[in-house]
């Protein structure tokens, strides 16, 4: 079985994302429980946040399999 | 013909970019054009897609039958809720009709990752996802210009508010290079990616499942273990189909409220 070290790299700086995906939603989740009826309102927001931090991630996987 | 069978081999092959390749298993030529599965099934998705808002509407009453409850309760999720909220209501009804096509067409396009007898997500080939983001660049970029004109319509999306203007030459560049040239890649390459790996992993667990199991010894455990998890994996697949069709859709309009955006 072959591996790449790229595969290595790209677990390592999943990281990063994966951090700022969590502190979105602890932001989001403790928001909504504050006020609740702000639901609508930061769902977008926090999906908005999630989609860019993940953008990073998807740049990654995107790089580890063409380099 | 609606698979591809991994090599025969003592040695485990792990999935890869091969896996995505239909190029050896076209279903049919047109001239010299390779007519591939993932081609079929974005025509099929346009189609599943027209064909249930068609036959949703081709009878409208004031007390709706179920397919029509069905069809105006889809349309009215990504109406109220992507369109109204986002774009905000003056002006997100001409964008509607966009914004609910694109969300279900891309919904269906990513449940065939789970449909049997399919299971392919079609924006697992880059290809169709940068075409898709082609076309929302296109379209927001058009709506920006024809609200501010050309130099306005450059000028809010490069020049950033509330910034002394010692700053401009370092942010306007990076300002146009983010919003202009890097948004449709990164709209193309969340959803390619997310579909990509989202089908590698159910490859990866059900093949490597299989693998341990005719290695015999620790396999009989880890093989059906690894089967588990990609049951597993498929709920969470189910999900991220859904969000990453509603994420497009979303950002499609946050991209088109920009464009739209009054001048600070």
């Amino acid at each position: 079985m072959e591996g790449s070290l790229n595969m290595v790299g790209y677990g390592l700086a999943a990281i990063g994302p994966g951090v700022g995906i969590g502190l979105i939603f602890a932001a989001y989740i403790s928001g909504v429980a504050r006020q609740p009826e702000a639901q609508g309102r930061l769902q977008s927001i926090a999906i908005l946040g999630f989609a860019l931090a993940e953008a990073l991630a998807i740049i990654g996987i995107a790089l580890a399999f063409v380099l | 013909m609606f698979g591809i069978t991994m090599a025969e081999s003592d040695e485990f092959v792990a999935p890869g970019p091969n896996s995505f390749d239909f190029s050896d298993v076209a279903l049919f030529h047109i001239g010299g054009l390779a007519v591939t599965k993932p081609m079929i099934q974005l025509l099929f998705g346009a189609l599943v897609v027209f064909v249930f808002f068609y036959a949703a509407a081709r009878r409208a009453s004031l007390v709706p039958d179920r397919l029509q409850y069905a069809g105006e309760s889809a349309y009215g999720m990504v109406r109220n809720s992507v369109g109204r909220d986002i774009i905000g209501s003056r002006d997100f009804l001409k964008f509607v009709p966009y914004l609910v096509t694109l969300f279900f067409f891309i919904l269906v396009n990513n449940a065939f990752a789970s449909l049997p007898g399919i299971q392919f997500p079609t924006f697992s080939r880059a290809s169709m996802a940068y075409a898709l983001a082609a076309l929302s660049w296109v379209v927001y970029n058009a709506v920006g210009i024809r609200k501010h004109g050309l130099l306005g319509y450059l000028k809010l999306q490069s020049v950033p508010s509330g910034v002394s203007p010692v700053m401009y030459p370092l942010l306007i560049p990076l300002e146009f290079f983010s919003n202009i040239l890097v948004r449709p890649v990164t709209l193309a390459l969340r959803l390619f990616a997310n579909m990509f790996a989202g089908h590698l992993l159910l490859i990866l667990f059900s093949t490597g499942g299989l693998f341990l199991l005719e290695y015999g010894g620790i396999g009989y455990v880890a093989g059906p273990l690894a089967w588990v998890l990609a049951i597993a994996i498929s709920f969470l697949e189910l999900l991220v189909q859904f969000l990453q069709a509603y994420v497009f859709t979303l950002l499609n309009a946050m991209y088109i409220s920009g464009a739209l955006a009054d001048e600070h």
